[in-house]
């Protein structure tokens, strides 16, 4: 009983601390570290709650996986820097409007005639968020919706590709590929970063003319540079 | 520990997050502060299944982060087709919607 409330107080913290470090850090690359920590914090909360898949689940797909997804982005656009509190009517509003959430959840939450609120919850089997559990659930009485979120992930995979890739119509220079590319290296602006994604991006078609052994005299060509 | 305990925490995430979506500019934060607040939506739906005793609202969490995924995929991919064209990374500068 003490150890869970010792445990509540620190993942609670963490969280909190985490969720601040999101809003308040100046640099995005920072800010989705913090994010990390806070959705470990977020594990630990729900372990709490004996949602054991749901805890493993955020740890591998969200930590894990979707953290690496925004560093990548963080990593190649490059850290923009900005000021904290923008200028501006909304600038101003957020937070009042924020905490004026804040009261009015609290006072729900407190007020509301949900007596188990202050219980520690129904008396549940050991295995009640186990893997088996969420799992026979999911593909028997929810097997609508998670075929629909399937379909719905492949979607967003496609559409993501489709945003992301290069188009040749819609670009600034509508020539062929090599020359625009050729052309991008010296804009790109901050410097070695992105010339070196774009590289990899395209590393086939312009290695046509080095051959097979491509890689190693790119890597060769930038160091000296 | 109270079921109250985690929900007072939800509605403290769920607003940090919105205090953030509000005055942070740059779209990749805006991102993050989103996911601030579906995941204390996933926190409170966790908690209310703790309190009934009954999975189902795990099952919504787990819906909640597919979807969350959905939008952080397409989001990234909004910024870096941003990125691409030389559009300045910042919400107060992106007003038009033109190809």
């Amino acid at each position: 009983m003490l150890l869970e409330q010792i445990l509540f107080f620190v993942a609670a913290a963490g969280a909190i601390g985490g969720a601040l470090g999101v809003v308040l850090l100046r640099n995005p690359f920072f800010s989705v570290l913090a994010l990390v920590g806070h959705l470990v914090a977020l594990a630990l909360l729900f372990l709490l709650l004996r949602a054991e898949f749901i805890a493993a689940a955020q740890l591998v797909v969200y930590a894990g996986a979707v953290m690496v997804l925004y560093v990548f982005v963080v990593a190649y656009i490059g850290g923009v820097e900005e000021t904290v509190g923008g200028e501006g009517a909304i600038g101003r509003i957020g937070p009042v409007f924020a905490g004026a959430l804040l009261a009015e959840l609290t006072i729900a939450i407190v007020g509301s005639g949900l007596d188990a609120l202050n219980t520690r919850g129904a008396n549940v089997a050991a295995g009640f968020g186990s893997p088996g559990a969420i799992g026979k659930l999911l593909l028997e009485k929810f097997l609508i919706p998670f075929e629909a979120a399937s379909f719905l992930l492949l979607v967003a995979a496609v559409g993501a590709i489709v945003l992301a890739r290069r188009r040749r119509g819609l670009e600034e220079s509508d020539e062929e590929e090599l020359p625009e590319r050729a052309g991008r290296a010296p804009l790109g602006e901050p410097g070695g970063r992105a010339g070196a994604g774009h590289e990899e991006d395209e590393g086939p078609p312009p290695g046509t003319a080095e051959g097979p052994g491509d890689p190693t005299p790119e890597r060769e060509a930038e160091v000296p540079a | 520990m109270d079921i109250a305990w985690f929900v007072v925490l939800a509605a403290f995430i769920f607003c940090i997050g919105a205090a953030g979506v509000l005055t942070r500019r740059n779209p990749l934060v805006i991102l993050l502060c989103l996911e601030l607040m579906l995941n204390a939506g996933n926190l409170a739906l966790v908690a209310f299944s703790r309190m009934l005793g009954n999975r189902e609202g795990q099952v919504f969490a787990l819906i909640v982060m597919v979807v969350a995924a959905c939008e952080v995929v397409v989001g990234l991919g909004l910024i870096v087709a941003m990125y691409r064209r030389r559009i300045p990374i910042d919400v107060d500068e992106v007003r038009e919607l033109r190809g």
